[in-house]
């Protein structure tokens, strides 16, 4: 038993935060997110580090780590609110590794791990189902091939992605779903940008009209659903620790220094309490991601129970420490210049993606036994 | 990072559950506990993680979390009959403690010979427990003592008392502070037991009219026992036992659910019950991983302090809520004491209704373990005043 980082994972830790305080500190970030919310320079740079890569296998040209690694780099990437699609990419590896074939595999994997494919998984419809049974995309059976008409609202990183893995219904039967991989050159693709409540997370609506689907582009079923999801969720947690501690480093930072009634605000304990609080419940859904991710690694029993008590956690409390955040900095955390915002509006978007408060502790309860 | 036990772990786990399984009372008479104690002893698993030169079991960290979680998944007795010697008296005579001292109280406490009180909290020092003002004298070679404590738990029941005495004043209030080890038979000790909420009586104001205590009676420095008290309480190592006792409490809120109705239909299935219960859940798991994380930092050899804080907060809500969730489950029957003859579950969820202050209070209340974290961790200023 150890729950603790080995030394390469706390020496890929600080080469991440390193590159990510030289390169893209919080101006950069503004400057971003102001404008395209994609750097093509910076993904080149993570590219070269091997970030979109960590996960993918030796042989297909990536690094050969596991989820646990990413989480780590994943809370780096939070607490810098560096704004890529390095989540859409790793999933969208992540599926054609667990359930492509290999065939899918050789022609995609170097690509994504490169970074010179930047991928994305399209799962979310417009209902708050999340799962199988959240899942109406259907289509149509054309010969050997499957034909998609209709749309995906909310995309992660849509306007950057040349590779959409497509979750769509097979079938009546709940589980009747499979996987396409849609390139967005494709003929009946189109891509709308949406901007975002959180300028650092890019997203787009992703309209599919008579995408005809090939043999080769079609793979997974409901139980790769079911490891996206848990990995989805994973990941966002992962870096919501990241964006989460630096917020409370910026409020109690604040705390110290600024005084009113001839003492520091952090002396009050109305002020000092809600960020212990803070503290705690950052602590605690760290350690259930940590968990999460080794699960995953290991192929462990309690993959789904573990990442749903993180991504139930995570948005139950996040949302309230955006908000703490701004409110301890008073006037100041409500305006556009100070960087407060930045990580209330950070706790709204990692608050329903991969599933929401609700959505998950109903999964714990119904894995649970009730 | 790993969450497996190794092959030797694991094969201590087998020892231990097979242990239980020939050693576990069946009906728990005097003369089977009495066997139980001994076993466990000849094991050397009552005060399992002490060094072995003084009796302990000198075990590693892994194996007392295995250790623990076996024997409060099978609802084995304790380990050891003496529980404040074993949590934290015994451990700090161990750190501050002569060799006549060790000797004198360590072999007793590890057989459970007689129980030890803490006599550190008094009428007007509770949060604020550095502000002790229990006087004492020194004369020749014995202390005088003339003050009083309150909420000793167990006082009635004790031999011996873990005390906290004011020897002079320093510069802060924790200078000035020593430690004795008092005979609660010593003449001019008056123990009053006082009810609680529930009706029982576990604790006790304790008064000291010119107690007379030998010198090498105490622990320690003289003025120095802010810091055997603070060492005292860092002992208070891991949450293991608690998790797994938090566990037990929700499969119990679980069965609840299911035989309780809400809205006239099986609590089991209304939505804010399920997700008040997931979110007991969440937070278990939280708690037990947490530990986890702050014994593999001990491993390595950081020091663990205002961490446990992080824990002793959660908990002190999860126990306060399973309370609460476990009496609104029981609608109309809530209203039962828990002696009535009709009351669910034997009354049990009436019990931790009323029972929580000894967790949440006893050991510092919340909003201290709030400040512990604000300050020690987070680096937030003080208050000029605490
Ligand atoms: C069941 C039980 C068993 C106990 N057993 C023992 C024992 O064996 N030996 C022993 O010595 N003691 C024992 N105690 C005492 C226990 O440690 C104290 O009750 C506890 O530390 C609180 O002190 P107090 O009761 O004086 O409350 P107070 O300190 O008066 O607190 C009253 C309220 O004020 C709040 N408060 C106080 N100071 C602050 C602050 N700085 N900031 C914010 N809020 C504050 C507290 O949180 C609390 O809500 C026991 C208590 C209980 C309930």
């Amino acid at each position: 038993m150890n729950f603790g980082f080995s030394e390469e994972q706390e020496l890929l830790r600080s080469e991440v935060a390193k590159f990510l305080a030289e390169s893209c500190p919080m101006d950069e970030v503004r400057r971003i997110g102001e404008g395209p919310g994609f750097s093509p320079e910076l993904w080149g740079q993570v590219s070269e580090l091997g970030w979109p890569g960590l996960i993918i296998d030796e042989a297909h040209g990536g690094a050969g780590l596991g989820f646990v690694d990413l989480v780590v780099v994943l809370e780096e990437v939070g607490r810098a609110l560096f704004p890529s699609p390095l989540i859409s990419t790793t999933l969208a590896a992540h599926a054609i590794a667990r359930a492509g074939s290999p065939e899918q595999q050789a022609r995609l994997l170097p690509g994504l791990a490169a970074g010179t494919t930047i991928g994305s998984v399209a799962i979310a419809e417009a209902g708050d189902l999340h799962g199988a049974a959240g899942i109406t995309l259907a289509a149509e059976r054309n010969g050997d091939d499957w034909v998609l008409t209709g749309e995906k609202p909310v995309v992660a990183d849509a306007a950057q992605a040349d590779l959409f893995v497509v979750a769509f219904r097979t079938g009546e039967a709940e589980d009747a779903i499979a996987f396409g991989l849609v390139e967005k050159t494709a003929s009946g693709v189109s891509v709308e940008d949406r901007v975002g409540i959180d300028l650092t997370k890019r997203q787009g609506r992703l309209g599919l009209e008579g995408v005809r689907l090939g043999k080769g582009d079609v793979f997974g079923d409901s139980e790769l659903l079911s490891q996206l999801l848990d990995a989805g969720a994973t990941a966002v947690v992962a870096e919501s620790v990241g964006a989460a501690e630096a917020a409370l480093a910026l409020t109690s930072g604040y705390a110290k220094e600024r005084i009113q009634f001839g003492r520091p605000i952090g002396q009050f304990q109305a002020v000092k309490h809600p960020l212990a609080v803070m503290y705690r419940d950052i602590e605690s859904f760290k350690s259930l991601v940590y968990y999460a991710a080794w699960c995953i690694d290991e192929g462990h029993a309690d993959r789904s129970v573990a990442a749903s008590r993180a991504k139930a956690m995570m948005s139950d409390t996040f949302p309230q420490i955006g908000i703490d955040t701004v409110q301890l900095h008073g006037g100041m955390g409500y305006t556009w210049e100070y960087d407060a915002h930045l990580f209330l509006k950070r706790a709204k978007w990692a608050r329903p993606v991969f599933g929401d408060a609700d959505h998950h502790y109903e999964r714990v309860a119904a894995l649970g036994g009730l | 990072m790993d969450f497996d036990f190794t092959p030797e772990e694991e094969a201590f786990r087998a020892e231990v559950q097979a242990f239980i399984a020939e050693h576990k009372p069946k009906k728990g008479t005097p003369q089977e506990m009495a066997t139980w104690h001994e076993k466990v002893r000849e094991k050397r698993w009552v005060g399992f993680s002490w060094p072995k030169d003084v009796g302990g079991g000198g075990g590693g960290i892994a194996q007392q979390v295995i250790l623990k979680e076996e024997m409060a998944k099978a609802k084995a007795p304790s380990l050891g009959t003496c529980f404040m010697g074993l949590a934290w008296v015994g451990p700090s005579i161990i750190e501050y403690g002569t060799e006549e001292q060790k000797q004198q109280f360590i072999p007793d406490i590890l057989d459970g010979k007689y129980h030890w009180c803490t006599g550190y909290s008094e009428p007007d020092s509770g949060s604020d427990l550095a502000s002790v003002k229990c006087k004492c004298e020194r004369d020749g070679d014995e202390y005088v003592v003339t003050g009083q404590k309150i909420w000793t738990s167990i006082a009635m029941w004790s031999k011996w008392i873990i005390l906290l005495v004011r020897t002079g004043q320093g510069e802060s209030k924790h200078d000035g502070i020593t430690c004795l080890l008092v005979p609660m038979d010593t003449q001019g000790i008056t123990v009053r037991p006082i009810q609680n909420m529930s009706g029982g009586t576990m604790f006790a104001e304790v008064f000291f009219d010119e107690v007379r205590v030998p010198v090498e009676n105490r622990l320690g420095e003289e003025g120095q026992g802010w810091k055997v008290t603070i060492s005292a309480l860092a002992h208070e190592r891991s949450s293991i036992a608690e998790v797994t006792s938090l566990q037990r409490s929700l499969e119990g809120l679980r069965e609840l659910a299911r035989k309780s109705t809400k809205n006239g239909a099986p609590a089991a299935e209304d939505r804010g019950i399920r997700r008040r219960l997931a979110s007991i859940d969440a937070r278990i798991e939280a708690m037990r991983l947490n530990g986890m994380r702050f014994l593999t930092k001990q491993l390595k050899g950081e020091p663990v302090g205002a961490e446990t804080s992080v824990n002793k907060l959660t908990r002190a809500e999860l126990e306060v809520e399973i309370g609460e969730l476990a009496l609104e489950m029981q609608g109309s029957q809530g209203v039962l004491g828990a002696g009535s003859g009709a009351v669910p579950d034997r009354g049990k969820w009436q019990n931790h209704a009323l029972n929580w202050p000894e967790v949440v209070i006893g050991g510092g209340t919340p909003n201290i373990q709030k400040n512990i974290i604000a300050e020690r961790i987070l680096g937030l200023p003080k208050d000029p005043e605490a």
